[in-house]
């Protein structure tokens, strides 16, 4: 076309061949998500089907992995006897309490980070060299530091959820649009103000998918925490299970774990949306 | 109140991005600062309103500002700097806040801002479900909530489509026959500066010095009908920019 241009200075004139016209053919589409809610249930209970299936013809052994009917029994039992509500409980409490306490440090020793030159300077290395440590190897010192009882297992969850999220706030301070800043600073807005209501705003997308970490973090340590010195607990529940091979017990406890982490995220997802709807 | 600038010198690191640069700002007057990109204009806008300082010289304050301005030097920023969790109201209270104002004094000037930008249906709005020219008329509301004495824009207009930059435009020189605050317009469009501009200082490539400056003798509000005048001065001023520019363009950047 250009060139016809460039002779003539004007477009050709030619008849258009509408009868030859085909439509354009469409290259686009694919590379997008569509929600296809139905699936995953359709995929878990297709496994699930055929794992029992299996069991039950003989093609997988007991011994290898018991079926989930048996999984489903070892579960009904300890609905039965009352024990799921002991287990529960204790996890629970430590788990909520160590989590809790974990992200409220976490956020302050984060937003210090993010905010003083000193507390950067002094703590960041400190929280660097400590995250990578596995908490379970401190376990020892923890009992020894808090004693045998709540103090060590909630220790190791508090610390484990403590550093991702020093370090998920601290990048979330970091990443504050700087303009935002530098506009609370030219109307005159107070340090506090600033930080109040542009820093931590801006840094809750980040604060919050911090949580989503540590909350699976501390489902991890959990079993961990409970590993010495614990009567009750799913974590306990499934280390009794393993000593003894009661695979179907193991089944069920894990299971419970998988659906509090389900739970947990799905809270964490709820939170996203009513905190973070300001965004597109 | 008047703004007076001495001597402006600065440098980032090696790099000397301004220099000697002084003139004055007066009452009731748009002074538009155009320049090749990378001549340090948006530095010199925040010496101006004290977010940097200079290396030497001085920005200095003369008179008191108007009774009842909360803010004297206020900036309306390119990329309209609106905290994206608050509505168009939180927005405008946001820099009331600090100034003890709320309930219904906040209320009566939210209300009187918001009109006078004619935001008023949209008080509940996040900024995300606002267009961009609406974007800036909220930091513009924002600007005029503390009552400025100077108005200090970073090309305001400049992330906006060229149609919604002249409805703008004319929203400015509408609210300016109205308020007569003085600005300092930091541009690279020279149609914004031979429309708003009663002055326009045209700096030179980087180091920034003072290569010119234009007066243009012609009320505001005349302006859009003597289109044939402003479109003279328009290239008038961009044979003084132009080999400004080109050499600018060749020049690698090295500086934000």
């Amino acid at each position: 076309m250009s060139h016809d241009l460039a002779h003539g200075g004007s477009p050709i004139q030619r008849p258009i061949d509408a009868a030859n016209a085909r439509p354009v053919p469409f290259r686009g589409g694919g590379f997008r998500h569509r929600k296809l809610g139905i699936v995953s249930p359709i995929v878990f209970a297709v496994i699930i089907a055929l794992w029992e299936l299996g069991s039950r013809s003989g093609i997988i052994s007991d011994i290898a992995l018991p079926a989930p009917s048996a999984a489903l029994a070892a579960f009904m039992d300890l609905v039965h006897t009352g024990m799921l509500w002991k287990h529960l409980g204790a996890s629970l409490y430590r788990l909520v309490l160590g989590w809790t306490l974990g992200s409220l440090l976490g956020v302050a020793f984060g937003l210090a980070i993010g905010l003083f030159s000193l507390a950067r300077a002094g703590l960041l290395p400190l929280v660097s060299a400590l995250f990578p440590i596995p908490k379970i190897a401190l376990l020892p010192l923890f009992i020894i530091w808090f004693g045998i009882g709540e103090g060590s297992k909630v220790a190791t969850i508090l610390f484990g959820t403590f550093f991702p999220t020093v370090i998920a706030t601290y990048g979330g301070v970091d990443n504050v649009d700087r303009n935002l800043i530098r506009m609370g600073q030219s109307f005159g807005l107070s340090w506090l103000s600033i930080v109040r209501k542009i820093i931590i705003p801006g840094a809750l997308p980040a604060i919050l998918s911090g949580f989503r970490i540590s909350a699976s973090i501390a489902i991890v340590l959990l079993v961990a925490a409970e590993m010495i010195g614990a009567e009750f607990g799913i974590g306990s529940y499934i280390l009794m299970a393993g000593s003894l091979f009661a695979l179907d017990q193991l089944i069920a406890g894990v299971a419970i774990l998988s659906v509090m982490g389900l739970i947990i995220s799905w809270a964490i997802g709820r939170a996203e949306r009513y905190f973070l709807n300001w965004r597109t | 109140m008047e703004l007076i600038l001495r001597n402006i010198t600065h440098s980032y690191g090696e790099t000397e991005v301004l220099e000697g640069i002084s003139f004055n700002l007066k009452h009731g007057e748009i002074v538009c600062i155009i320049g090749p990109s990378g001549c340090g204009k948006s530095t010199l806008l925040r010496f101006i309103g004290g977010l940097e300082r200079p290396d030497s010289g001085e920005v200095l304050l003369a008179g008191d500002p108007p009774s009842g301005s909360l803010n004297p030097l206020t900036y309306i920023f390119q990329d309209f700097a609106l905290l994206p969790w608050r509505t168009v109201e939180g927005n405008v209270s946001l820099v009331l806040e600090d100034h003890g104002i709320r309930g219904e004094r906040a209320k009566a000037i939210i209300d009187d801002v918001l009109a006078r930008t004619k935001l008023s249906d949209f008080r509940k709005a996040l900024p995300r479900q606002l267009s961009g020219g609406m974007k800036q008329r909220v930091a513009i509301a924002r600007a005029l909530s503390v009552n400025p004495a100077v108005m200090l824009m970073d090309e305001p207009l400049s992330a906006l489509d060229s149609q919604t930059r002249e409805l703008l435009m004319d929203d400015l020189v509408e609210l300016w026959t109205r308020e007569r605050f003085s600005a300092c317009y930091v541009t690279h469009n020279l149609a914004e500066a031979v429309r708003l501009g009663h002055r326009i200082i045209v700096l030179s490539r980087r180091p920034g010095r003072i290569r010119e400056v234009v007066e243009i003798d012609m009320p505001l509000s005349e302006r859009p009908d003597r289109i044939a005048e402003l479109d003279r001065l328009q290239r008038q001023v961009w044979q003084i920019m132009r080999e400004e520019a080109r050499q600018a363009d060749l020049e690698i950047a090295d500086v934000a």
